[in-house]
């Protein structure tokens, strides 16, 4: 992690959510134990994010869509009955894993700006394939009839448990996200961002290791979307939109690109300054912008990194 | 154990090596010198699958590497000292010495991260510092350290001393000596003429793209109009 301020935020992040739930049932508040389910459901698709844009330099453009692959894996699996989370969940991050596989192999073969285009195009496609499926629902989107079914382990149409569920789920995104980059592969991903040529002259066919981190990527964003079709209880072709992309993009910036943790707290910040200004005033992007640009400007390592200078500076 | 014959490149329309040959066996320091835009670096970024060749042969213990990606020529056994270090600024000293290492040929003394350090104990020091943070000197050793790391066959460096203080241009040179004792084959582009001689088997100089003379260091210092013509000196 690096160092004790960001050490300490991340505990007091995680012990902030893993009481929430009861502090929303002794305040008769569930609105806030549903926005904290978003925000880790969005903070585990930032984490995958942040391992190729971060770590690996990859600005995608369209991670979106394997969110919405996950979800929609979801909700078609429901509506032709099959509700079990235990075939339902793999196949969403098995097929999100495929989209990336397809879409990794194309995309990869460019780079800068060509590739945020392409993954944006390839991204926009799967959303107008979301329109235009109307046998589940197009444009108008689709219920999920029923929650994903883990009995007799688990019921996850209690909201609590779900809760739980998502919390442990963006627990272990983390610690697979901090053994990846900690590994070897990481560490190639990570020299591949500064110097590609260099990397394959020792050695190492940069395209297989990009490829295969794109591929992780997408199905942990898979993994989240079959958590977002549950928690919303409906699955629509905006979740794969290229704003939804733009904001996870947004998500790792803010809490720190190429940081462990920086996407979980730029999630949360995210949603809690959404939710926020949205009450001040119907244009709440007016203030959002402003201060994601003096992030940026002021907070290079985003959130996470502006608190780790501060406590440099402070000796 | 290296054989280049007749090696031609171009960039573009333009072409810059008009048939370059040279040589390494194994245990042996070679180099190649000339004066700057011969070719020198182009050759070895054309052996190295960095630049693709358009014609010739670069035969590596007894296998073709012309036309194979880099990254199959460098796991065949090649490991580059680039010029301009070209280390990995986000990754720290130690990642970016266990990033790269390899012993494809299961070597029976394998550079492992414990010897390289001992090799260089000024990186020792720094080994939790980012690459960025180093001095040239020190980003030098590190980049020696981590083609050692994938346990080359040969090691090739590119004017490996280039723009570093005098005293620790000589502990790289006193380093390369050590490898060569311990029969690391070796091919050097530098421009430090005393400090070749004393520790190549081989010289070859290379003039606009064609390799022009070859001989020892005793070859060479008898003969002072080579001198004069390739090497400016």
């Amino acid at each position: 992690m690096g160092n004790k301020t960001q050490i300490s935020i991340v505990v007091f992040v995680f012990l902030g959510l893993a009481i929430i739930p009861l502090v929303a049932q002794m305040t008769d508040t569930p609105f806030y134990l549903d926005l904290a389910r978003r925000m880790m459901i969005l903070s585990i698709g930032a984490l995958s994010l942040n391992l190729i844009m971060g770590y690996g330099g990859l600005i995608s453009f369209g991670h979106a869509a394997y969110i919405g692959v996950g979800a929609y894996t979801v909700g078609i699996c429901a509506e032709h009955d099959l509700v079990s989370g235990f075939i339902q969940w793999p196949l969403a991050i098995i097929l999100s894993g495929l989209f990336a596989v397809v879409f990794g192999a194309i995309s990869l073969r460019t780079r800068g700006v060509y590739f945020i285009m392409i993954t944006l195009a390839l991204a926009q496609m799967m959303y107008f394939l979301g329109v235009s499926l109307d046998r589940y629902g197009g444009d108008d989107g689709l219920p999920l009839i029923e929650r994903s079914s883990f009995e007799p382990l688990i019921d996850i149409t209690n909201n609590i448990v779900l809760y739980y569920l998502i919390f442990f789920a963006l627990l272990f995104s983390l610690f697979l996200s901090k053994r990846l980059v900690n590994s070897r592969f990481g560490m190639v991903l990570q020299g591949a961002r500064s110097n590609e040529t260099r990397m394959k002259a020792i050695g190492f066919p940069t395209f297989g290791y990009q490829l295969t981190a794109f591929v992780i990527a997408g199905m942990m964003a898979g993994f989240a979307g079959a958590l977002l079709a549950n928690h919303t209880d409906f699955i629509n072709p905006d979740m794969m939109h290229w704003t939804r992309s733009g904001d996870l993009i947004i998500m790792v910036l803010l809490g720190g690109m190429g940081s462990l943790a920086g996407p979980v707290v730029g999630a949360l910040a995210f949603l809690l300054l959404e939710e926020l200004l949205s009450g001040v005033t119907e244009y709440w992007q007016l203030i959002f912008g402003p201060f994601l640009i003096l992030a940026v400007l002021f907070a290079r390592g985003g959130l996470l990194g502006f608190f780790s200078a501060k406590e440099r500076e402070n000796g | 154990m290296l054989k280049v014959t007749g090696l031609e490149t171009t960039y573009g329309s333009s072409q810059v090596l008009f048939g370059i040959s040279f040589s390494v066996d194994a245990g042996e320091v070679v180099t190649l010198m000339g004066r700057n835009g011969m070719g020198k670096t182009t050759t070895i970024r054309s052996v190295c699958g960095l630049v693709k060749a358009k014609k010739g042969s670069v035969v590596f213990e007894g296998k073709e590497l012309l036309g194979q990606p880099a990254h199959k020529i460098a796991k065949s056994g090649i490991g580059l000292v680039p010029e301009g270090r070209q280390i990995f600024p986000n990754l720290t000293v130690r990642e970016n010495l266990l990033a790269t290492a390899r012993n494809d040929a299961s070597s029976k003394n394998p550079w492992v991260i414990d010897r390289v350090l001992e090799y260089f104990p000024a990186i020792a020091a720094r080994i939790n510092g980012m690459g960025n943070e180093l001095s040239g000197g020190e980003q030098q050793m590190l980049a020696i350290g981590r083609a050692l790391m994938t346990n080359p066959k040969l090691l090739i460096l590119d004017e490996a001393t280039e723009g570093l203080a005098p005293r620790i241009r000589k502990d790289i040179w006193n380093s390369l000596n050590d490898l060569k004792s311990e029969g690391q084959a070796i091919l050097v582009i530098d421009k430090n003429l005393s400090a070749l001689n004393q520790i190549a088997d081989q010289h070859f100089i290379i003039e606009k793209g064609v390799t022009v003379w070859s001989g020892s260091p005793s070859d060479l210092s008898t003969q002072s109009d080579i001198h004069k013509r390739y090497l400016g000196v």
